[in-house]
């Protein structure tokens, strides 16, 4: 077979093709609680959430926005996936990346413009690593599974990030954390000139660039480089890849570092967006982190697909706040996207059926070229 | 408060903790054990408290008495509301063959924002209210031993007795009966258990749904001590549990341990206010809202050397596969 030959004899296709399906079964599904929850309101709620994200430029804005935290959370899972690890510890590693680079955003003030926000950035990627390298020690060193140790390291963080804010940098009105200088503020390279509804511009900023870059980074990283050939490696099978050579302790450590650093930039992209939104002192670990899980599954772990699936899934948030206005709960898109996801697992599935199917069509035109050229031949 | 009395109120506390933690992660140990790895524990604690919780709510609404009696019907709800929820887990994972942590995700996801759409819809707002009478002020006979009367059969709840029964039960029936040596098989090496006549997806099944059920349970039995309202989550216990059933690897009695270890740590990261000598510490409340994590990390570094996990976990079963 050439490779790159008919459509559906791709994998890449087949696969896309499976993503498909699950979004179409999801969004029926969403139609069906829309129906039964409120029979006459449901078409135009449908709309709402399927156009909801495209129907002005600001919206068209707010998703890259709400996109931007869940790529990055998404891309450190995704990351840690291809090395065989599951960082369902990104919660932990984003709340501790968004106060580090709060804590520079507010108090390294005077620092030229450009390089502080750079800074904030660096600082959230540093304290991210730290945080994502615990685990990966102690999976390393100690044989400890990395989930029990990111569960526990979610929960270290969110106390660690709720003391430093109260003790550092704390808004007490508000109980948040103070907003960063305007020079640590990202810069709108021109966004909020383009994403503009009736004078209002929209949050998105220079961070979505950057998470795109970093996606980009990450598939080249991951597909392009002798590490990220040894962290593969890895991932599919460690006593393998000892016995090639490849320093199999260091290469986890790394993988989890790489993970944590994600994260944490991810956190310093969303609260150094000037849209007002401080860290918020609470006793929850942080949505986005978990909320990276399903946007690296649904792009079966591919850094390019995570960009698309965290932009689509942040395309669904958007939907869900237009469909609002109908009097509909937003919960109603979150239950949307969990079907979705359910159903993306039968990827595997929806990929074979397809090809069998393809198979068969393609056999039976065989076999009836076949009989019409034995009827010439007569 | 005396040495003798805190202490009575920290084990009676404790057990608020700990016995959910024990139920879910004995739940998680069946799944696991059967080769399928249920981070859904979560989702499920969540709708097995919901659909608990909203039955309580609607008896009392009727002004009916509720007793021991409700509590147990209650339960039951959340079981079967558990081992429906974890029917979906096992078809995406045994017939479909499907990677484990996508379906546990989506249940997780899913949880939460189907017990919020549904409260609105039938109670109005989010928060399913419930009054709590099921706490037992003395336990017959028991309730007067000395020392261990007020520490285990004072102040407490059907449900404790419950959990430690399910502990009992559990242990039997994985290692003294023929069905736990099948199941555990499974989780080990699915094609040889194959290969001597025993069904592996229905044993996986099988673990599946006990988890589901332990799972429901668990979430009902987390909620009514420790809360007046359910709010469409069980402060993440799911995952803690999982964190207690890799703590316990993978054995009953560890699991035990590790959830009465975490429950402790949790009990005095709670109540160290009513202790003078940490409350002159003066220490902010977050350090030691980290205490349980940090201990467990801790006590891990010199526990886990070698992992117990079982070997054929989280990897689909396929007969064609050798």
């Amino acid at each position: 077979m050439k490779g790159k030959g008919n459509f559906i004899e791709r994998q890449g296709f087949r696969s896309a093709l499976a993503s498909i399906i699950a979004i179409a079964i999801g969004m029926v599904a969403g139609l069906i609680i829309l129906l039964i929850s409120n029979p006459a309101k449901a078409l135009p709620g449908f709309v709402a959430i399927a156009t909801g994200g495209l129907s002005n430029m600001k919206y068209m804005g707010q998703v890259l926005y709400y996109a931007t935290p869940i790529i990055m959370t998404g891309l450190s899972v995704a990351f840690a996936k291809k090395t065989g690890l599951f960082n369902i510890g990104a919660s932990g590693q984003y709340m501790m990346g968004a106060f580090a680079a709060v804590y520079v955003g507010v108090k390294f003030t005077g620092v030229p413009a450009g390089l502080h926000c750079l800074l904030a950035i660096l600082a959230a990627a540093v304290v991210g690593a730290v945080w994502g390298s615990v685990p990966g020690i102690l999976k390393a060193y100690c044989n400890i599974n990395e989930v029990i140790a990111c569960i526990m390291m979610n929960y270290i963080g969110m106390s660690t990030c709720n003391l430093c804010v109260q003790q550092l940098i704390f808004d007490r009105k508000k109980n948040q954390s103070l907003q960063p200088v305007a020079s640590a503020i990202l810069p709108k390279l021109g966004f909020d000139k383009i994403f503009v509804d009736g004078g209002a511009p929209s949050s998105v900023n220079a961070g979505f660039v950057i998470a795109v870059l970093l996606g980009i980074l990450v598939w080249v990283i991951l597909e392009k480089t002798k590490l990220g050939f040894e962290l593969k490696a890895c991932g599919y099978n460690r006593d393998a890849s000892k016995y090639g050579g490849i320093n199999d302790k260091k290469n986890i450590l790394l993988a989890m570092v790489i993970s944590g650093s994600l994260a944490g930039i991810g956190g310093a992209l969303y609260y150094l967006s000037g849209a007002g939104s401080g860290i918020p002192v609470q006793e929850v670990v942080a949505a986005e982190g978990f909320n990276g899980i399903p946007v690296a599954l649904l792009g079966m772990s591919n850094p390019i697909a995570v960009i698309f699936t965290g932009t689509f899934m942040a395309y669904l948030t958007q939907g869900g706040l237009s469909m609002q206005s109908y009097g509909f709960p937003t919960q109603i898109v979150d239950i949307m996207s969990s079907v979705i996801i359910y159903f993306s697992a039968f990827a595997l599935f929806f990929s074979q059926t397809i090809e069998k199917l393809y198979k068969r069509s393609k056999a039976k035109r065989a076999a009836a070229a076949q009989t019409g050229k034995g009827g010439d031949g007569k | 408060m005396s040495t003798m009395n805190l202490i009575i109120f920290i084990v009676q506390q404790m057990m608020n903790f700990s016995v959910p933690l024990l139920i879910v992660a004995l739940g998680g140990l069946f799944a696991e054990r059967s080769g399928i790895v249920n981070i859904a524990l979560d989702g499920t604690m969540i709708l097995g408290a919901f659909t608990g919780i909203m039955f309580l709510h609607m008896v009392q609404a009727t002004g009916a008495e509720t007793g021991q009696f409700t509590l147990l019907a209650a339960l039951l709800i959340s079981a079967v509301t558990g081992v429906i929820v974890s029917l979906f887990h096992a078809y995406a994972s045994v017939n479909m063959k499907a990677d484990q942590t996508i379906s546990g995700t989506a249940i997780n996801m899913f949880a939460p924002a189907v017990s919020i759409f549904v409260a609105r819809l039938v109670v109005g707002v989010q928060q399913v209210t419930f009054s709590n009478r099921f706490i037992i002020d003395s336990v017959p006979v028991l309730g007067k031993i000395p020392l261990i009367g007020p520490m285990l059969f004072q102040r407490s709840y059907l449900t404790t007795y419950i959990g430690f029964a399910i502990l009992v039960v559990s242990a039997v029936v994985l290692y003294k009966t023929r069905f736990g040596l099948r199941l555990r098989s499974c989780g080990e090496h699915p094609q040889a258990a194959d290969s001597v006549g025993i069904n592996v997806y229905k044993m996986r099944y099988a673990g599946t749904l006990i988890s589901g059920a332990l799972a429901g349970i668990g979430g009902l039995v987390f909620i009514i001590p420790t809360s007046v309202n359910f709010d469409a989550n069980v402060s993440g216990y799911g995952f803690l549990a999982i964190a207690v059933l890799i703590f316990g690897q993978w054995k009953p009695g560890r699991i035990l341990f590790a959830s009465l270890f975490f429950g402790l740590m949790k009990t005095i990261s709670a109540v160290y206010t009513s202790v003078p000598f940490l409350m002159s510490l003066s220490i902010p409340s977050d350090v030691y809202k980290m205490f349980p994590y940090i201990a467990t990390l801790i006590v891990l570094v010199f526990t886990a050397r070698n992992s117990q996990a079982p070997r054929a976990e989280g990897i689909p079963y396929d007969k064609g596969e050798r």
